[in-house]
């Protein structure tokens, strides 16, 4: 069976061949409700996690068809998984939710045309193809780093840019200047014998914009004793897929990346994405029918972590020295949450114990840290009103904090909050950074002065 | 469906704007049930209307039209009182939400009857005071469906319920007029108390779209704690001991063992798993006292047979366990299917004998039972983990209820402490009443609604 874009309508009914039991789980007792933004800006029943899972059974029932206004309701719905963390229940609404966009995209109701180019363009192409992928980062650098944007934003010619599109042009992110396999080895070894052997993902969207961030990640890892794997030319890890109804391409790219590691051989397979990760978990599920690949994702599932549940579970060796600062102040940070990273993976105190080691910040709790910032995949580009509103919620809140610099650890956010602050000049709040980065920096400090200290 | 083709739905969408009135089939199937398992019926249309004015409109449409008329909050309620009928309207008022005015001079509070329950203990505590009632549900449950409902809280034994705190109420009556009800005054005996008439009558009555409550001084001072045994009875006799030395602590909530382990599944705050019954105690009040009833509480505990008995460590440690205590219920859900949740109460001396009949009963019937509850008012939970499916568990679902029933009666219990009759009880409310006041009961209904516009169906038919 297929289900990807371009061979729609045909196979079973999804919705039908989910196990039953995930439905049923669902008793609506409306204990997700406040925790849904959607449901929250709307208060509209169909809008709220108990809502979407009562049509998902209804559709698995035979009792309502799926329609076009079921497909724009799982497209509104941010995948944020704030449901899933409030339901006392245990209802696994991500399985609900991807087998839902599964089953809008595998029936064919949504409206033809340019969203199949565009689906077929990211999903199938660039996604599905690194090296493409990179290509076309490479051509955006161009164009963004000759002058060139600046011109053609001059000549207000994004405004010819048809529909939504136009609008998104200031929001495309600037692409880095070097790609991570530029900055990483592919084998980094620590001063002393190592303690740990690590594979590094680079991702793909990180890989494009924040190899630095990659970069960062790897020195941590070194500074924590782990010797650092980061095989060349990765593929994009298939969230994006499994999230947007294609799961055969996403089975496909976890099969692709499985065959990059030797998973035996290593300790932890680290991930510094949030996104990413959550999805990454999940492998051993995503194949679990594939008798080649199933037992070696099971294996990968138990040796993935993210970057900071992996330094906690080491024991992170605290830096001695601070990341730069102009004076003795110490750094205001405040840390938002990416949704993946804490509905998804559970994974809360770690970031805040990371940012804690760090000496000279001053961490300040940003109120509803965990309450999504909009940017959620691609939702700011399919939902750009929602998306706008709930940045601008995030936006009040970092500026409630009176931090300068905010925290986060998932590109998606990063891009986000960065767009948000960049049209608030006037905000306290003036840099999108990542725990792993002020953590490397300090690093760095504590070489470029424990050198002079010894001297 | 389509709304042109109903021409009470086109008015409607005349009256209110077309955002306001939903009528597809994406939109009605979200709200075909409450929080009631196994209950499920499609309306006709809901409508949001926005301010009182609105409703009352609303009200004599349906009225002209003769379409009957559900009323709901967040639809969490456990009995099955916002369940649409078919061809019905739903009135669904979460888009009433603000609150009008806090009044420290008076100890009041006035909202609209949309408003979420925490927030208005929120908007309380800005004043240094609190709103008592805190139903498990308090995060998303609706003000007026808590009136409606009369719902108790962890908090009933000592404060009472949502009744004790209302002083007065906007009312719109089945034939569209608005009536206002009550006042700030503390003390008031002009005429029948009316505004209690409509306090618990489940939208049967009137759609109360405003109300002014009455609020207390926040504590100085809380202790929590918690008594873990190896029996449900010798819990159930610590209740019964705490009650009968003329302590009034203001929570004793009791997890049995699958509650629990379902509980700290959910939370991971370290919840024993591996004792029988657990009691959630708390005493609230001047320093002093507090300090005083806490250690009789927990010496009463260990006379009684508690394993071990524990005290939170601060404020934050006892708001973890109290909250925790509010999602027993939603936690249940994780070991079967179908969650159904009872509601018996027995006067408070027949604690520990119904705690062994419900678990006798299980295992008569070879079901799963998960029991908890607010102990300290006699308001038990027995909540059937079973599976819809399965037609002859239900079978023995039902015969299991019945006796469970029964028993509540012959101890002078009632069949429901807080939930309401609704759909899911109606059965056994004759058998708890007497013929003189079940007939009373319609008449009521029948003097303010002749038409049955407003729930009909719901208590009685
Ligand atoms: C997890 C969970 C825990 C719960 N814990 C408790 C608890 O501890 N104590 C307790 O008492 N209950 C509890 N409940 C039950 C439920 O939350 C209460 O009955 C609550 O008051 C219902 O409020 P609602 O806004 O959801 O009303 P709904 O469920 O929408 O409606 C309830 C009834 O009130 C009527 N109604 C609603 N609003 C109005 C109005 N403005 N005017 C007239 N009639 C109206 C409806 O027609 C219906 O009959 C719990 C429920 C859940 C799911
Ligand atoms: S909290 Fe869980 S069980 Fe309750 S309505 Fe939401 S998803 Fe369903
Ligand atoms: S994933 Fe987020 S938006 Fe979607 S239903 Fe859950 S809480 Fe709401």
């Amino acid at each position: 069976m297929s289900i990807e874009p371009g061979k729609k309508g045909v196979g079973a009914m999804l919705l039908k061949q989910l196990d039953y039991s995930v439905l049923q789980q669902c008793m609506h007792c409306g204990m997700c409700l406040p925790t849904c933004p959607t449901y929250v800006e709307t208060k509209r029943e169909r809008n709220s996690p108990r809502g979407r899972i009562a049509l998902m059974r209804a559709m698995a029932d035979g009792e309502v068809p799926v329609t076009r206004s079921f497909a724009d309701e799982m497209y509104y719905c941010l995948g944020c998984l704030a449901c899933q963390t409030a339901c006392p229940a245990g209802v696994n609404y991500v399985e609900l939710f991807e087998t839902s966009r599964a089953e809008v995209e595998r029936s064919g109701v949504q409206p033809r045309g340019q969203r199949d180019f565009w689906r077929w363009l990211t999903l199938e192409v660039l996604f599905m193809h690194p090296r493409l992928l990179r290509a076309v980062g490479l051509m955006l650098r161009v164009y963004q780093q000759t002058g060139l944007q600046t011109m053609v934003r001059r000549l207000g010619l994004p405004k010819l840019i048809p529909g939504k599109l136009g609008s998104l042009e200031p929001q495309t992110p600037t692409v880095a200047a070097a790609f991570s396999d530029d900055l990483i080895d592919a084998v980094e070894s620590p001063a002393e014998r190592p303690r740990y052997r690590v594979a590094l993902l680079t991702g793909c969207v990180q890989d494009l914009v924040f190899s630095q961030i990659n970069r960062d990640t790897a020195d941590v890892l070194l500074a924590n004793g782990c010797e650092v794997i980061t095989p060349r030319n990765q593929y994009c890890c298939g969230s994006l897929h499994g999230h947007n109804g294609a799961p055969e391409l996403a089975r496909d790219l976890a099969r692709r990346q499985l065959d990059m590691f030797d998973v035996d051989s290593l300790d932890a397979i680290i991930t510094n994405a949030g996104g990413c990760g959550s999805h990454l978990k999940h492998y051993g599920h995503l194949l679990h029918h594939d008798p080649v690949y199933g037992p070696k994702a099971a294996e990968w599932d138990r040796k993935v972590r993210d970057i900071h549940e992996w330094l906690v579970e080491i024991g992170i060796r605290k830096p001695v020295s601070a990341p730069a600062t102009v004076d003795s102040t110490p750094v205001e940070v405040t840390y938002h949450e990416s949704c993946h990273l804490c509905h998804g993976q559970k994974i809360t105190s770690q970031p805040r114990v990371v940012l804690g080691a760090i000496p000279g910040l001053k961490v300040k709790e940003l109120p509803e840290s965990n309450w999504c910032c909009g940017s959620a995949g691609i939702y700011n580009i399919t939902q750009p009103e929602q998306s706008a509103k709930l940045l601008e919620r995030k936006l009040k809140n970092l500026e409630a904090t009176g931090a300068g610099v905010v925290a986060t650890s998932n590109p998606g956010c990063h891009m986000q909050l960065a767009f948000g602050l960049r049209s608030k000049p006037e905000a306290k709040c003036h840099e999108v950074t990542q725990p792993v980065s002020l953590l490397a920096e300090a690093y760095r400090r504590e070489r470029e002065e424990g050198g002079r200290q010894e001297e | 469906m389509n709304s042109d083709a109903t021409p009470w739905i086109a008015a409607l969408v005349n009256l209110l704007g077309g955002d306001a009135v939903l009528s597809s089939d994406e939109d009605l199937v979200p709200y075909s049930f409450d929080g009631t398992a196994a209950l499920k019926q499609r309306p006709a249309c809901v409508v949001f209307p926005r301010s009182t004015e609105d409703v009352a409109a609303c009200v004599k449409l349906a009225r002209e039209h003769g379409v009957p008329v559900v009323t709901r909050g967040s639809g969490t309620g456990l009995s099955g009182g916002s369940v649409p009928l078919t061809e019905c309207l739903v009135l669904c008022l979460v888009k009433l939400d603000r609150i009008l005015e806090v009044d420290p001079r008076n100890l009041t509070l006035r909202a609209q009857c949309g408003v979420i329950t925490k927030e208005i203990d929120d908007a309380a505590s800005g004043h240094g005071l609190f709103y008592p009632p805190d139903p498990g549900s308090m995060k998303i449950s609706t003000i007026g469906g808590n009136v409606a409902e009369n719902s108790g809280g962890l908090r009933g034994l000592k404060y009472g319920v949502t009744r004790d705190y209302v002083m007065g109420m906007t009312v719109v009556l089945p034939d569209g007029e608005i009536a206002w009800l009550g006042n700030k005054c503390v003390k008031d005996v002009a005429g029948y108390s009316l505004k209690d008439l409509f306090i618990g009558s489940e939208g049967t009555l009137g759609i109360i779209t405003e109300v002014l409550l009455k609020l207390l001084p926040k504590p100085a001072a809380r202790r929590t704690m918690l008594a873990m045994y190896d029996s449900m009875e010798a819990a159930a006799e610590t209740v019964s001991a705490i009650i009968a030395a003329r302590i009034i602590p203001c929570t004793l909530e009791f997890l049995d063992r699958m509650t629990l382990g379902c509980v700290e599944d959910y939370a991971k705050i370290g919840l024993p798993t591996d004792v029988e019954a657990l009691l959630l105690m708390e005493t609230d009040g001047h320093p002093a006292a507090v300090e005083d009833e806490a250690n009789r509480m927990m010496d009463i505990a260990r006379q009684n047979g508690a394993r071990e008995v524990k005290m939170a460590a601060d404020e934050a440690e006892g708001a973890r366990l109290a909250a925790a205590r509010r999602n027993a219920f939603s936690a249940l859900a994780r070991v079967k299917p179908t969650t159904i949740l009872e509601d018996v109460t027995v006067p408070r001396s027949e604690l520990a004998a119904m705690v062994k009949f419900i678990n006798e009963t299980a295992a008569k019937h070879r079901l799963l039972i998960g029991t908890f509850g607010h102990m300290g008012d006699g308001n038990l939970h027995p909540t059937f983990l079973t599976n819809e499916k399965d037609e002859e568990e239900m079978h023995r679902v039902e015969l299991a209820l019945g006796e469970i029933v029964d028993k509540t009666i012959a101890m002078g219990g009632t069949i429901t402490g807080e939930h309401g009759v609704g759909l899911a009880k109606k059965g056994f409310l004759k058998q708890q009443f007497g013929k003189a006041s079940y007939d009373l009961l319609k008449l009521v209904k029948k003097a303010l609604d002749p038409a049955g516009l407003l729930n009909p169906g719901k208590i009685f038919d």
